[in-house]
């Protein structure tokens, strides 16, 4: 039987980069202040967290303005998705291994 | 919330984040059950009112003839007095409500899904109320009330898609009231009085009772 940890993706294993994902996945195109009130983090903890997932290929940030301020949006990419529903599956797994 | 806490407890919060990050669930119930109560009380003061002038309501709104001046005029006023009273008192009670429960659950109330219910139930609140200016304009006094029900209908199934499922529901059973209270034109009150009083103060309940009866309060 194949090893259930070993679809764990090791960039989940943060609870705020999973938050990002989680609230990706169901939204297109959430901006920075609305991850943070949603994930009730710090502007510099999210920050981090977001440069790697974005790193990583698994969300895109688009630039724009509202006006004249600067509107940052982010979403999954295609990739960060089929990772993320890896990792659930995996959880899932290990759940079901429990039992 | 860890991932450390191991794979189901990982699980939980992935299912919560997404929750919080496609609905608004902070609406409480008993926003819906005192808005309710608020709409009764403001019903039956109507009620009132229409006896005190000794005017008919059947016929307030059913003749559009009506030569709207001295009386008549004084009761239009103090039924739109009333009206906005309502309004605010119902939405002051909703948000306070609202706002305790998410006290309780940790959940920020203002947030992405609030904003997005928000424009959504707005849009056709608003166009309804210009449509109700106008018909009141001329006199059509009796198309006020489905009016209100039919745009609050519209208005609820539309912010429906980023809140509780239920939502949709009561939208279908406002319009339904609205629709048939088209064709029963001079009961007005009643059919306003059945929507905004007693299908809140229902919709309240079930809710109440499906998702905040056993809520357990953040530490």
């Amino acid at each position: 039987m194949k090893n259930p940890i070993s679809g764990l993706n090791k960039i989940f294993d943060n609870r705020i980069r999973l938050g990002v994902m989680s609230v990706l996945i169901v939204n297109e195109g959430v901006s920075f202040n609305d991850l943070k009130g949603m994930l009730e983090v710090t502007d510099g903890n999210l920050a981090t967290h977001i440069v790697t997932l974005e790193e990583n290929g698994f969300i895109k940030v688009h630039k724009g303005f509202i006006g004249r301020k600067t509107n940052t949006t982010y979403s999954i990419t295609k990739l960060g998705e089929g990772a993320f529903k890896d990792h659930v599956k995996a959880l899932e797994g290990m759940i079901k291994g429990i039992k | 919330m860890d991932s450390q806490n191991g794979p189901k407890q990982a699980l939980e919060d992935i299912k919560q984040m997404m929750d919080r990050g496609s609905r608004f669930v902070s609406l409480s119930g008993w926003s819906a059950i005192v808005a309710g109560i608020c709409a009764l009380i403001a019903a039956s003061l109507a009620g009132k009112k229409f006896n005190e002038y000794g005017i008919s309501k059947n016929e307030y709104e059913t003749n559009s003839n009506f030569t709207r001046d001295g009386d008549l005029l004084q009761l239009d006023r103090e039924l739109l007095i009333l009206a906005l009273i309502t309004f605010l008192a119902a939405f002051f009670f909703a948000f306070l409500f609202t706002y305790l429960r998410s006290r309780k659950t940790g959940v920020p109330i203002w947030g992405f899904m609030a904003r997005k219910v928000m424009i959504n139930m707005a849009i056709p609140m608003i166009v309804g109320g210009l449509l109700i200016w106008r018909i009141t304009d001329f006199g059509l006094y009796g198309l006020v009330a489905p009016a209100c029900l039919i745009f609050y209908g519209l208005a609820l199934i539309n912010a429906s898609k980023f809140t509780f499922s239920e939502v949709r529901y009561l939208g279908y059973l406002q319009l339904l009231l609205g629709v048939i209270n088209l064709w029963s034109i001079g009961y007005g009150l009643y059919f306003w009085a059945a929507g905004f009083g007693i299908l809140h103060i229902l919709y309240g309940l079930v809710m109440w009772n499906k998702y905040e009866r056993n809520e357990k309060g953040v530490a």
